[in-house]
């Protein structure tokens, strides 16, 4: 095979694999109508149950927020409200395709022209459902692709990622993407192998394929021997790294001259503790919480339960929990402002400021939950005293009603400005750097996109100088510091940021083992 | 808050203020319409005293009614067993739909 046969992008998840190569929502089929009523009603009857049966299945092995949303759309579908406009148009000449096309469009328009944004963004739901029954329809295969595939595709949405099985392997290349997508975290913290950026890949009638997304970045479509063979070369040697690593888990991470570095991991939800043995880091230091808002608006028990079970797994070690981030490439309905330029806008704690209502469940479900364990909450996107100041503010006033103390409250530093100067922050109770938004910010080069990719690098001089500003302000007001980004999970850049004066980084699940390693590796200058 | 189902042997009506935080949506509806189809009788909602009643066992009919936070939603029901399907709607509607501020605690 010819070398066209090999391309590369850029790692957005760790790890090698080896598997059949499947394209994501390949070719739709053509539905081509009986031409006779009684034969279309029966075939949109069988598409119907198809799909409620698909979805069914779906449900089974989704989580609890995956599993509400899926159980909404099969409500809908097995609704005979929905399908009835169908079967009346049949009845009159219309083929089943046409007829369920357009009965799906009526309602689509419905909540198309909805006021309320929780509302209208039920009409992807309503989408996702008129697409399953016409791929029903049309006899086209569904797109739950084979266990331990390498799915291929343009991009790939958080729903297609939970339907695949990951359990025997499998990796996602992708011609676009994003390593700050919500897959891209879910991959990192499951250990799915991801690429993104391989812009020419086409994969045509390939069999097998071959990613390492952990040194070369590359995909290999059905590779030669010699190919295969400097494959295995490199993934033996990775996996060699990594038993290693695995093997010194639970010792502490001292780097080499002997500085003791605390570990934390990041979460993206509460089941990614499941994979991590607490005496092997020094708790979390960074849960999201933006999984809530996924499909709507949690309730403060919904909340409650969820930081409860993260708090109850640290057995004690400290759970640093930010505030919802929601706004930039993270849209939550009934939520977020649709901007023109969301990173510059109405995200983080801007946007929990502008909404005290909902912000204020949030704080409740927090307070509530800090007597499970050593609770510390940080606001993202903080710029300016005054924001923390009102956050604070809210925090209190909560505190006051439910007769509880305010757990320590501290920031983000993501904003090149707070970065600069840290000086004006006296009085927070710590500090974390979320080198992700910063890099973003400090080279103007947007995470979510592959084209400036290149551009965004957390060890750019430009970004280690404001790391270390940073790190230098927090040492003369005595606040403690640490970096949450996922540059501190990557072993090539973990020496760049310890030389910086941090002592304290916090890294997916996934990438805990080498992050370890790669501390023990250090030399810090003097 | 809530008012006791009248009784009737016709008709059961009751009406409850909806307190969950996004009013009568995806989840709450889910729920709503599950509920009501336990019953035999003919149940059906609406937001306003002139209608339109809707099918509350019809969660595309439900959502379509796109009830808020603080709506007062208004149910009727017919048949044997129509003030007990009354009384669960207007007590699920009372407990938050299961979600809101209810005060169990769960550790997980």
């Amino acid at each position: 095979m010819s070398s066209a046969r090999r391309f590369t992008g850029i790692i957005a998840a760790r790890g090698f694999a080896e598997g059949p190569v499947a394209e994501l929502g390949g070719a739709v089929a053509r539905y081509v109508p009986s031409g006779d009523a009684s034969r279309e009603a029966t075939t949109l009857r069988a598409a119907l149950a198809m799909a409620s049966a698909q979805l069914s299945g779906l449900m089974a092995l989704a989580s609890a927020d995956a599993a509400d949303m899926l159980e909404f759309q099969l409500a809908m579908l097995e609704d005979e409200s929905l399908s009835q406009p169908a079967f009346d148009a049949i009845v009159a000449a219309t083929d089943a395709s046409t007829a369920w096309g357009n009965a799906l469009e009526v309602q689509i328009a419905i909540y198309d022209a909805a006021k309320d944004d929780y509302f209208r963004a039920r009409a992807a739901d309503l989408r996702d459902i008129h697409d399953r029954v016409s791929r029903a329809l049309s006899g086209a295969v569904d797109t739950r692709p084979p266990a331990g595939a390498i799915l291929t595709g343009d991009d790939i949405t958080p729903s297609q990622f939970l339907a695949a099985d990951w359990s025997k392997g499998g990796a996602i290349v992708l011609r676009r993407g994003s390593a700050a997508s919500h897959v891209a975290m879910l991959a990192r913290a499951r250990g799915v192998p991801m690429l993104i950026g391989v812009a020419d890949l086409r994969a045509g009638s390939t069999i097998v394929g071959l990613v390492d997304a952990a040194t070369a970045g590359s995909i290999e479509l059905d590779p030669d021997s010699a190919a295969r063979a400097d494959f295995n070369a490199r993934r033996a040697t990775n996996d060699k790294a990594m038993h290693e690593a695995i093997a010194t888990l639970a010792t502490p991470a001292i780097s080499a001259d002997g500085s003791a570095i605390a570990v934390s991991v990041n979460i993206a939800e509460p089941t990614d503790v499941d994979s991590v043995d607490i005496t092997h880091c020094d708790g979390v230091g960074l849960m999201r919480t933006e999984f809530l808002y996924s499909s709507c608006l949690p309730s403060e028990e919904t909340q409650y339960r969820a930081y409860a079970r993260v708090l109850d797994w640290a057995g004690g070690k400290p759970v640093t929990i930010r505030t919802v981030d929601a706004g930039g490439d993270k849209p939550v309905a009934g939520f977020t402002v649709e901007e023109a330029n969301p990173f510059l806008g109405l995200r983080g704690i801007r946007l929990a400021l502008a909404k005290p209502d909902i912000f204020r469940v949030q704080i409740r479900a927090l307070l509530r939950a800090q007597a499970l364990g050593d609770l510390r909450i940080m606001f993202p996107m903080v710029t300016v005293i005054g924001e923390f100041a009102a956050a604070a503010a809210l925090f209190a006033d909560e505190a006051g009603r439910l007769g509880v103390p305010v757990p320590p409250l501290g920031i983000m530093i993501e904003v090149p400005a707070t970065a600069i100067s840290p000086e004006l922050f006296a009085g927070v109770a710590f500090f974390s750097i979320g080198s992700n938004d910063l890099t973003q910010y400090v080279m103007a080069a947007a995470r979510d996109n592959a084209a400036v990719a290149a551009l965004n690098d957390p060890t750019h001089p430009s970004v280690l100088r404001l790391i270390e500003s940073a790190v230098r302000g927090a040492a003369a007001l005595d606040i403690p510091i640490s970096l949450c980004g996922d540059a501190g999970g990557d072993p090539n850049s973990i020496d760049a940021l310890l030389n910086t004066g941090l002592r304290s980084l916090s890294v997916a699940p996934a990438q805990l083992a080498l992050a370890k390693r790669a501390v023990a590796a250090v030399t810090i200058r003097p | 808050m809530s008012i006791e189902p009248t009784a009737s042997p016709a008709m059961v009506e009751a009406l409850v203020v909806i307190t969950h935080d996004v009013g009568l949506h995806a989840r709450p509806s889910v729920k709503l319409t599950k509920l009501a189809k336990t019953f035999a009788a003919r149940v059906e909602l609406a937001i306003n005293e002139v209608g339109p009643w809707v099918d509350a066992k019809s969660i595309v009919k439900v959502m379509a009614t796109r009830a808020p936070k603080g709506a007062v939603l208004l149910l009727r029901a017919e048949g044997h067993d129509a003030a007990d399907a009354v009384a669960a709607l207007v007590a699920l509607v009372g407990r938050d739909f299961d979600e809101g501020h209810a005060s169990h605690v769960v550790r997980a």
